[in-house]
């Protein structure tokens, strides 16, 4: 699901001015680059952190959402889960293989995760404590990162948009699955109906701030732009999801917890509060409620699985020699 | 490779049959038949293939990007390929 805004990515670059500008018209003329092309080292840089970033929120996103899945109230919510959490695993290696294509290894970006070097995207560092909260991961932060990803589509960088080709594909069901369980709850009983709206008010906020930092504080998005690593800015993204989500949420009854919230005739789209940065940039630097816990989590599936990952290569070993030891004797 | 590190295998699908093997990404795994079973996992959960290959991205030699125009541009040049070059009347018949 999930990319954010990027957080933190350096775009300086060291070429000269007619590789530069040869690069430029490239991607000016629509152009792919592909992994071996010749490409700025900022470009390269970028794409790293920003492919990185997106692949460690996908894998990290299972985890609230795996807090329900033993517990989800019905078969037929339990499988969807299950499938759900499933693919966001699928996304999580879809983007990491791009990554690789850049030249950076698997195990270089999972160390930079655990050593909290490399982010993620801040939402997953609020807890889950109800059932609702699994409606409102779908419905809003897969519905915000729906918003963010289609563009990704039409990236520059090939296998970054053959990824988000795949994942977009993915994401409908995601987003209606959760909009489902908003929906039931929301039309079931009182306590029900509370539960609903108790989960909106804790995600509406921290799901605008996925969009990352507005354009006037964000320093780099202006050559992401220009790169077409990006197609729209973070402002641009996040008014169409405010927008979208508006009317589904009065549709099912539900209060966006937003008292500044105000449809604008003129410029066709919703005026809304002011999101708290302190809390966004708090949350992005480990201090959100569950951040310790998240990476915490990573780090005992690395850890523990390391002798599974030295066994499997221990065996391919074996085998390898044993072939080589029987085409010996053959010959 | 550095020691410990898992190979990395590339993945083909053929859709249906009658259709090639498509490239379709890559997978980390230690051996072939783990690459089979990550890659059934990870690129085929929706009826995307009835057929998948994996080989070793170490097996596979890539043509120079850099020798892009050496290569390819020649094709461009040979109007005469092509069947649009030669001029048959219409009175013909479809050719
Ligand atoms: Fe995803
Ligand atoms: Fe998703």
């Amino acid at each position: 699901m999930y990319s954010q805004g990027l957080i933190g990515a350096k775009t300086d670059t060291g070429e000269d001015e007619a590789f530069l500008a040869a690069f430029q018209a490239r991607i000016d003329a629509e152009e792919k680059i592909e992994p071996n092309d010749p490409m700025p080292d900022g470009y390269r840089k970028t794409l790293v952190r920003q492919i990185g970033q997106h692949a460690h929120s996908e894998i990290v996103g299972m985890l609230p959402e795996g807090n329900w899945i033993t517990r989800a109230p019905s078969l037929r919510r339990k499988a969807a889960l299950l499938a759900k959490v499933q693919d966001e695993g699928g996304h999580g290696l879809y983007l990491y293989s791009a990554a690789e294509t850049l030249g950076v290894s698997r195990e270089q970006m999972t160390e930079e995760l655990l050593s909290g070097k490399a982010k993620y995207s801040s939402i997953f560092n609020y807890p889950t404590p109800t059932w609702a909260d699994i409606g409102a991961i779908g419905w809003l932060v897969d519905g915000a990162a729906i918003m963010n990803q289609i563009p990704l589509c039409r990236c520059s960088y090939g296998p970054y948009a053959r990824a988000m080709i795949r994942v977009c594909k993915e994401e409908s069901f995601h987003q209606r699955q959760g909009y489902e369980i908003m929906m039931t709850l929301a039309r079931g009983s009182d306590d029900q109906k509370e539960m609903a709206q108790d989960a909106l008010d804790r995600w509406w906020w921290p799901s605008l701030m996925m969009f990352g930092p507005h354009d006037s504080e964000s320093q780099h998005g202006d050559q992401s732009m220009k790169w077409k690593i990006k197609r729209f800015t973070n402002d641009e993204l996040r008014q169409k999801f405010v927008d979208a989500t508006v009317p589904q949420a009065e549709f099912i009854g539900l209060k966006i917890p937003d008292p500044e919230l105000k449809w604008n005739e003129e410029k066709g789209g919703y005026d809304f509060g002011a999101i708290d940065w302190d809390e966004f940039w708090r949350v992005v630097k480990g201090g959100g409620p569950m951040n310790r816990q998240r990476i915490e989590a990573r780090r005992k599936a690395w850890e523990e699985g390391a002798w599974v990952r030295e066994a499997a290569l221990a065996h391919a070993e074996k085998r390898k020699a044993r072939r080589a030891a029987a085409k010996m004797a053959a010959e | 490779m550095p020691k410990n590190q898992i190979p990395l295998w590339e993945v083909f699908i053929r859709p249906r049959n009658g259709l090639a093997h498509k490239h379709c990404g890559s997978v980390h795994a230690a051996d072939e038949v783990m690459a089979l079973q990550a890659a059934r996992d990870v690129y085929t959960r929706r009826g995307e293939g009835t057929s998948i290959w994996v080989v070793p991205s170490s097996a596979i030699t890539a043509s120079d990007p850099e020798n892009k125009d050496e290569n390819f541009e020649p094709a461009l040049s040979k109007v005469y390929r092509h069947p649009t070059f030669y001029d048959i009347p219409d009175d013909v018949g479809h050719m």
